[in-house]
């Protein structure tokens, strides 16, 4: 039997091919730059406005406040460099939290450099943030906070909401990294109080190469792409119109379908984390037993190498990861792992199992009978467990 | 279906259908992160690999000299901001044209405004630069100098490979940026290579998808990110790879062809001939019609103002611009055609007509036709 098992939708999901249908007619015979005058460029750009009144209507936004970019990472670098930049003469402080996205935490380091003042946020064993600990860090010269809505590893959902609070008393700008929770989860900026938001097409079935940051009316950021009017006079280029109107339509239908998203995954999930726990020792599960995204399952599995598991799956064919695909290539164990508490030497041996809406029950089922011998003879090849089998024997 | 003409491919090109299949591939099936161990990883890690093997090859450049961006005016940001920021304790002055791009132009203005101090060479009437002036405005601190191969609003070819030398001989080192988004597919880039330091190309003007660019970095050029975060493209841009769009790219790149140009500058110089002859208040913008890039083609209706003549020849079914399709929407008049010198009048009269190898000798007939009965028409109207 050769099965194939996808189980990496954080690191990017398939188009859905109704996304893919809405997009195709925008390469060739609707494929006018929008920025032209006459019927084709006419025909795009009211089909990217469409689009972003899409956009706006899943995260209770204006379409006037949404801004496509080329993806999740492109508007994490635009709203914290952005704020930095403009708000320089206010402070130097941003707060974020330590299980960022590289997308964030690279963008803080860079700014770090340039004498910009960053506090890196601890979190719990689950990997949540404390809104008191967000409160307690602000100064009068913090101009931004910036926390993500899920993690991308781990799952867990932070309070933003209580976070957004805190930033508009305080009147700091508030940006939050959501490219893991459309499609997830009902966010509401404007009942959340998020200033910025980041989202990305790849991570619910649209497009890679198309992201968009939302921002609140009156919020002041420095432009980041110079060039063309294009996007308000905000973010310069062509605008990327068949990639837009994915986005769009995939935001649409991931909003759409989310009571059953959730339902179907989170059922999957805790079939999954329940079958794996239950019948293989030295596991833990990482993340917040509860508050965690439906289609995220991230183990722990002592004495053995993540990588080596990883393949082993593979080569059965199913596909998982052991922390975030950016960090994939990297000796280093996972810095959500670490910030959580694994030790490295147990946060070596994660494994990352993303559900999403074209896996089934016999997916889980299948994964839940190799993994016991996978893991099983992983072990045995390892010291470790030797050493700590002997130590059992002995008493 | 009535015929139609689309001669604005300056502007955005239609994308090749075999460009289209290899997209959808990605998209369905083969849409794995490259940055994935697993095998879905793995195969869109082959493809994005093997694009970047193709869209290096069409200029002559090493694989991993090739950065992939979202857009030409990313690549330019990236080039521009990148090494300013990265040499500025060599020194903040930095060297352009008046006739960039505006990609090229307000990033040049955003660094004036953090304190780098630019030139702006000026174009001759033909839309043309004086290597001399160049030379001229070089200082010690001169970090880089970045011009365009072909202006996109009236075709005009420039210097760059004099200036490429013209660098290379200096006392010091200074970085050459070269946008060649307009010259890609239609003049050879692979001369440009031994004195271009960075290069940036688009797919969407070459047939491609929009949404993907390159910027060629020469080995040991060193460069500050736009973009942090995973570290992807040699951790000089992150962001999860756009792997339909680069394979979409890749394809269009693979089709390029050396012929294309003589094929182009046919038509171009019949599109010329056949307005000139048809309509008396017709004149060339920019240089003569067989000097210029073979694809381009800018001319003032005297007395006609060019967004009309945009309107009336979309009635017939022919889309053209009235410049560069970024600058359209504003009310403005041209900066090209400003810097060359032409009167106001002639900058509000003028049409580019832009052309692609999948544009026939009916398209050209027929758009002379056009303008042959559409023009006298709306010059009586424009006189009352």
């Amino acid at each position: 039997m050769d099965r194939k098992i996808y189980m990496d939708h954080a690191a990017t999901t398939y188009v859905k091919p109704e996304v893919l249908d809405e997009m195709l007619p925008y390469f060739t015979d609707k494929f006018g730059n929008p920025s032209s005058i006459y019927f084709y460029g006419r025909e795009a750009k009211e089909a990217i406005e469409m689009a972003r009144e899409k956009v706006a209507a899943a995260i209770g936004a204006e379409p006037s406040e949404i801004y496509f970019t080329s993806g999740g990472t492109e508007s994490d670098n635009w709203a914290i460099k952005g704020a930095a930049f403009a708000g320089k003469k206010k402070g130097n402080h941003i707060i974020t939290s330590a299980i960022e996205h590289h997308a964030v935490l690279h963008t803080c380091q860079y700014l770090e450099k340039l004498g910009f003042e960053i506090t890196y946020l601890p979190v719990d064993q689950y990997g949540l943030i404390n809104p008191d600990d967000v409160r307690r860090t602000i100064t009068d010269k913090t101009l931004l906070i910036s926390i993500m809505t899920a993690n991308n590893e781990i799952g867990t959902i932070e309070p933003i909401s209580e976070i957004g609070k805190i930033a508009r008393e305080q009147g700091v700008y508030f940006h939050t990294d959501a490219v893991q929770a459309i499609g997830s989860m009902d966010i509401d900026v404007k009942s959340l109080n998020v200033d910025m938001l980041s989202l990305s097409g790849h991570k619910f079935y649209g497009p890679k190469g198309i992201g968009s940051l939302y921002i609140k009316k009156g919020v002041k950021i420095d432009q980041f792409m110079h060039g063309g009017a294009q996007e308000r006079n905000r973010r310069a280029s062509t605008e990327n119109v068949p990639g837009i109107i994915g986005l769009g339509k995939a935001i649409e239908l991931a909003t759409a379908t989310m009571p059953q998203r959730r339902e179907h995954l989170t059922r999957l999930r805790d079939r999954l984390i329940k079958g794996i726990m239950d019948k293989i020792p030295f596991v833990r599960l990482n993340g917040h037993p509860t508050e965690r995204l439906p289609g995220n399952a991230n183990l722990s599995f002592e004495f053995i190498e993540g990588e080596s598991m990883l393949l082993s799956l593979d080569l059965k064919g199913v596909a998982a990861s052991s922390g975030s695909a950016c960090t994939s290539g990297s000796l280093d164990p996972s810095h959500v792992l670490l910030a959580i508490g694994l030790p490295h030497e147990i946060a070596h041996g994660s494994l990352r199992l993303t559900l999403g809406d074209d896996n089934t029950e016999e997916d889980v089922d299948y994964v839940i009978e190799i993994l016991p011998d996978i893991v099983e003879r992983l072990r045995q090849m390892s010291p470790l467990f030797a050493e700590r089998e002997g130590e059992l024997k002995n008493v | 279906m009535p015929k139609e003409v689309y001669l604005d491919n300056s502007a955005t090109t239609a994308v090749l259908p075999r460009a289209v299949q290899d997209m959808d591939e990605c998209f369905l099936r083969s849409y794995g992160n490259p940055s994935s161990l697993h095998q879905k990883g793995i195969e869109a890690e082959r493809i994005l690999k093997h694009a970047r093997h193709i869209i290096a090859d069409s200029i002559g450049a090493d694989d991993k000299s090739i950065i992939f961006t979202g857009s030409g005016t990313e690549a330019n940001n990236l080039a521009i901001q990148g090494v300013a920021h990265a040499y500025a304790r060599f020194g903040k002055h930095l060297i352009t044209t008046s006739i960039e791009h505006p990609s090229v132009l307000n990033t040049f203005k955003a660094l004036e405004d953090e304190g780098f101090s630019v030139s702006y060479i000026d174009a001759d009437r033909y839309g043309n630069i004086d290597i001399d002036d160049i030379n001229a405005a070089i200082r010690d601190d001169t970090v880089l100098v970045s011009v365009m191969y072909v202006n996109n609003e009236v075709g005009s070819i420039l210097p760059v490979q004099d200036i490429g030398q013209l660098l290379k001989r200096g006392d010091h080192r200074i970085i050459f940026h070269i946008d060649a988004v307009q010259a890609y597919g239609k003049l050879p880039l692979k001369p440009l290579i031994p004195f271009a330091d960075l290069m940036t190309i688009s797919a969407h003007k070459i047939h491609g998808p929009k949404g993907i660019a390159a910027l060629y970095i020469r080995d040991g050029i060193r460069i500050k990110p736009l973009i942090y975060g995973g570290g992807q493209e040699r951790d000089i841009r992150s962001g999860t790879e756009n792997v339909p769009g680069a394979a979409g790219f890749a394809a269009a790149a693979s089709v390029l062809s050396s012929e294309s140009a003589g094929y182009l500058s046919d038509l171009k110089q019949m599109l010329a001939k056949g307005i000139l002859e048809a309509v008396s208040n017709a004149s060339i913008n920019g240089p003569d019609v067989d000097k210029g890039a073979p694809h381009i083609l800018n001319i003032s209706f005297n007395g006609v103002r060019g967004e009309v003549l945009v309107h009336a020849l979309e009635q017939e079914g022919i889309y053209v611009s009235t410049g560069s399709a970024c600058s359209s929407r504003k009310q403005k008049v041209s900066h090209v055609l400003k810097a060359m010198g032409l009167p106001t009048a002639s900058c509000e009269s003028a049409i580019r007509f832009s052309l692609s190898t999948l544009n026939t000798q009916d398209d050209i007939e027929y758009t002379i036709n056009a303008v042959r009965h559409i023009v006298p028409s709306l010059m009586r109207f424009s006189r009352r």
